[in-house]
């Protein structure tokens, strides 16, 4: 299981990388392994303000719906169209060409509430074992 | 969820777990999931050939001079029709008609039977079953779920593997829902040419040491192990009815388009048999088959409205992976279960337009070519 130490982490099993302003999110090659094949991705349009930690949108296996928390707030300047026709693309490489959208932070503090990729495989390692 | 340790668990465990299968709670047991990725299973088992573990499954063995009137008497298809070797899908109703399981029955030998029912209904099977045995019946039920391994091997190429890896006259001329018993490594093998994906193939029964035996020589000659996720996806595709989703106790086989597995023409006598009578003349909604024309994935519980109205629900949904769109299976009022009908399916807060197709969704080829065709796009 990949954790890139140059991102951040919540919960709820996103990551977010930051250059400057603009935050891209997607979700954890642990996440996309849990989910299991992806077959359908709902993303907020561009221009949608979201908030940290409430729902982005939705993400579909052939077994299962999940909701997407968003894990920091800002508005949406795009999303990852190649990824929405193709959602195979987010189990293939999830930190790379599965990434699902790009964000301009509304407040970078908020990033420190995120998990740190040492936290993140805690936490990974803690569900694995219940 | 109950936890992992009161889950009975497959003779094949061990094996699954090797192959690092992520395994579930199922009706009481802990089975695959998955092994490879459900999409990847499903496709094996649609272009080549797959390999499930169907343990959970019930398996009753009924024998006895009486054994054709006892399975007779449980199900909606007269057992008596059955010749040695030929095997038929039947319901077990409740006197209202409603339906308590759907099994296969099999006949094995004149006097001899093997039902095969859902997992989840294993217990009300065998006690419904038994409930029936009282003289001057003669005949005995045998419980065998713990005691055999069950595989199905499903694909085009179901045939071709079987001979190769097992035995190369196992399946000479084995028809479509025909069965037979035979040795291999000094045990009873039971094979059927029967399954649940829509493919051709097999099902096999056997004791516990040849079914480990059989499952690990047949993955290591390459077929793809597949889990309860491509079983869903596949049956579906094939429109099969599921047990608990699609037909329960509030529905009867009338409306669930299972008309064909209910014998009234020759006086058979079976529980539900007056109910089914009265209830074939006056069958208000259908089980149909609904293919969505958006994004989104209809799921079962789902409401299928129409005109704005609720009309029914979903009682099977999902991903088809041969058809890449959503596809489900629900109940409509017979006005608007006719082919073509437009409808709209509430996922998730959102309205997604839904059309009534044919049923199944997916058919498999009427003659599978008998040597692999030359790669081509």
């Amino acid at each position: 299981m990949a954790v890139p130490p140059e991102l951040r982490y919540s919960k709820e099993h996103e990551w977010v990388g930051v250059e400057g302003d603009i935050a891209t999110v997607g979700i954890t090659d642990y996440a996309q392994e849990q989910l299991g094949d992806l077959v359908y991705l709902d993303l907020p349009k561009v221009g949608t303000a979201v908030h940290q930690f409430e729902k982005l949108g939705e993400i579909e296996s052939v077994k299962a719906v999940s909701d997407l928390f968003s894990p920091v707030s800002g508005e949406v300047t795009e999303r990852n169209e190649e990824a929405v026709k193709s959602p195979e693309l987010v189990n293939q490489d999830p930190y790379g060409r599965g990434w699902l959208v790009r964000l301009t932070l509304s407040d970078a503090s908020e990033v420190d509430k995120l998990l740190t990729a040492e936290q993140y495989e805690e936490l990974v390692a803690q569900e694995q074992a219940e | 969820m109950p936890d992992s340790e009161s889950l009975r668990r497959s003779p094949l465990d061990e094996q699954h777990r090797a192959l690092r299968a992520r395994m579930v709670p199922f009706a009481g047991w802990s089975m695959p999931l998955q092994f490879a990725g459900i999409l990847e299973e499903h496709r094996a088992v649609r272009n080549r050939v797959g390999l499930f573990d169907v343990s959970h499954m019930g398996r009753l063995y009924v024998g006895g001079a009486d054994a054709a009137e006892l399975v007779s008497r449980a199900g909606t298809y007269d057992a008596r029709r059955l010749e040695p070797d030929q095997g038929h899908y039947s319901l077990l109703c409740q006197e209202d008609g409603g339906i308590l399981d759907d099994f296969y029955a099999y006949r094995l030998a004149a006097d001899r039977f093997l039902v095969v029912g859902n997992s989840v209904n294993a217990d009300r099977d065998r006690e419904q079953i038994r409930k029936l045995l009282k003289p001057p019946i003669d005949a005995r039920v045998e419980d065998r779920q713990e005691s055999t391994v069950m595989l199905a091997l499903q694909g085009p190429r179901a045939v071709e593997t079987l001979a190769r890896l097992v035995d190369p006259e196992a399946t000479q001329g084995l028809p479509r829902r025909r069965c037979t018993e035979m040795q291999w490594q000094g045990e009873t093998l039971f094979l059927s040419r029967t399954g649940y994906t829509g493919e051709d193939g097999f099902e096999l029964v056997t004791s516990v040491e040849p079914g480990r035996a059989l499952w690990e020589k047949l993955v290591a000659g390459g077929v793809q192990p597949c889990g309860l996720g491509a079983r869903d996806t596949l049956r579906l595709e094939a429109a099969l009815a599921l047990y608990g989703n699609d037909i329960d106790t509030t529905t009867n086989p009338w409306e669930a388009g299972l008309g064909w597995a209910v014998t009234l023409d020759d006086g058979a006598d079976f529980v539900g048999r007056t109910a089914l009578e009265a209830a074939r003349t006056r069958v208000g909604r259908h089980l149909v088959c609904l293919m969505a024309l958006g994004p989104g994935i209809m799921r079962s519980g789902c409401v299928i409205l129409h005109g704005g109205e609720q009309v029914g629900r979903v009682t099977s949904g999902g991903y088809s992976p041969t058809l890449e769109a959503s596809i489900a299976m629900g109940y409509l009022p017979s006005s608007l279960a006719v082919e073509g009908t437009n409808v709209e399916v509430e996922v998730r807060g959102k309205r997604l337009p839904a059309r009534v197709v044919p049923r199944p969704f997916y058919r498999r080829p009427a003659a599978p070519p008998s040597s692999p065709k030359p790669a081509s796009s």
